[in-house]
């Protein structure tokens, strides 16, 4: 595993996935996706159809979930009237984007070559990504990164914890996935400051 | 620790120059412990057009002061940024300029 590096003649961003390591990734996106779709941004329980449908305005109040909560984060501190209004004019759009673009990952691995299902073994995926497309991946690593985080309870300065605990811990486990999303974050970053 | 800038009022400015001048809102991006440094800096660079170096000053200062005055503007101008941030997945607010 090396990350993303730029190719130095066509300019594209490029990354080798094992199979395991693209079926997770796809498996994060998609984890994502659900998120971001399941909780309605705006309540319907029990409306009319009609009218649900000819509802056009969005969630005033702080998604419930902490993920969702720290992805749409709360825009006026001190106003609560203002934080509502923002938040019914940003939240639909602001979730369908992210949604997007956790689909753009899981696409851009199976137009690589990943399978529905993986079984293969020793399957090599290797992405080559324009310059926009890998600024999406690139955004959605840390929407990932952010519900794995949150979810996880990661602090500042908390890394010796989570080395510590045992290896067959479940959270040791999902920190590791955390920062190895990290990592392929920090290359890409780099891959796409990299003047051409 | 972090402030904006403040606007330099010459002392022969009327007031409605002054509040022409003057801008009314800021966006502030707050520290958290996942964004990556490296990330937060391009982040800067793309969205907002800031020099490499102005860029790393702002994301240090989210860094070690814990939040930073990113932009100054309009509020349209400023809900604007914020939103930005929010797609990017930073932890922007806005607030009046003091």
């Amino acid at each position: 595993m090396s990350g993303f590096a730029r190719h130095r003649r066509s300019g594209r961003v490029i990354a080798n996935f094992t199979g395991f390591e693209a079926d997770l990734l796809r498996s994060l996106a998609s984890q994502l996706v659900e998120l971001l779709r399941n909780e309605a941004a705006a309540p319907t329980d029990g409306a009319d159809p009609f009218e649900a449908m000819m509802d056009f305005s969005g969630p005033t109040t702080e998604p419930e979930d902490p993920v969702l909560a720290r992805l749409f984060p709360t825009a006026y501190r001190d106003d609560a009237e203002a934080a509502s209004e923002f938040r019914r004019y940003t939240e639909g759009a602001l979730r369908d984007g992210k949604a997007r673009a956790a689909a753009t990952i899981i696409d851009g691995l199976e137009e690589a070559g990943l399978p529905a299902e993986l079984t293969e073994d020793g399957l090599m995926i290797d992405v080559e990504l324009d310059e926009p497309t890998a600024e999406t991946w690139m955004r959605s690593f840390t929407d990932v990164r952010l519900a794995l985080a949150t979810r996880l309870g990661v602090e500042d300065g908390d890394e010796d914890y989570w080395h510590g605990l045992p290896d067959d811990d479940p959270r040791a486990q999902a920190h590791d996935i955390y920062e190895w999303v990290g990592y392929l974050q920090e290359t890409l970053v780099e891959a796409l400051s990299a003047r051409r | 620790m972090s402030a904006a800038s403040p606007v330099e009022v010459e002392p022969t400015t009327t007031p409605d120059e002054v509040t022409f001048l003057a801008k009314p809102w800021v966006t502030i991006v707050w520290n958290d412990p996942v964004n990556l440094m490296s990330y937060v800096t391009y982040v800067f660079q793309k969205y907002f057009g800031y020099d490499k170096r102005k860029a790393e000053k702002l994301m240090m200062e989210v860094h070690e002061d814990g939040k930073s005055v990113v932009s100054s503007g309009t509020r349209e101008e400023m809900e604007r940024d914020v939103q930005a941030m929010h797609e990017y997945g930073l932890w922007a607010t806005m607030d009046r300029s003091e």
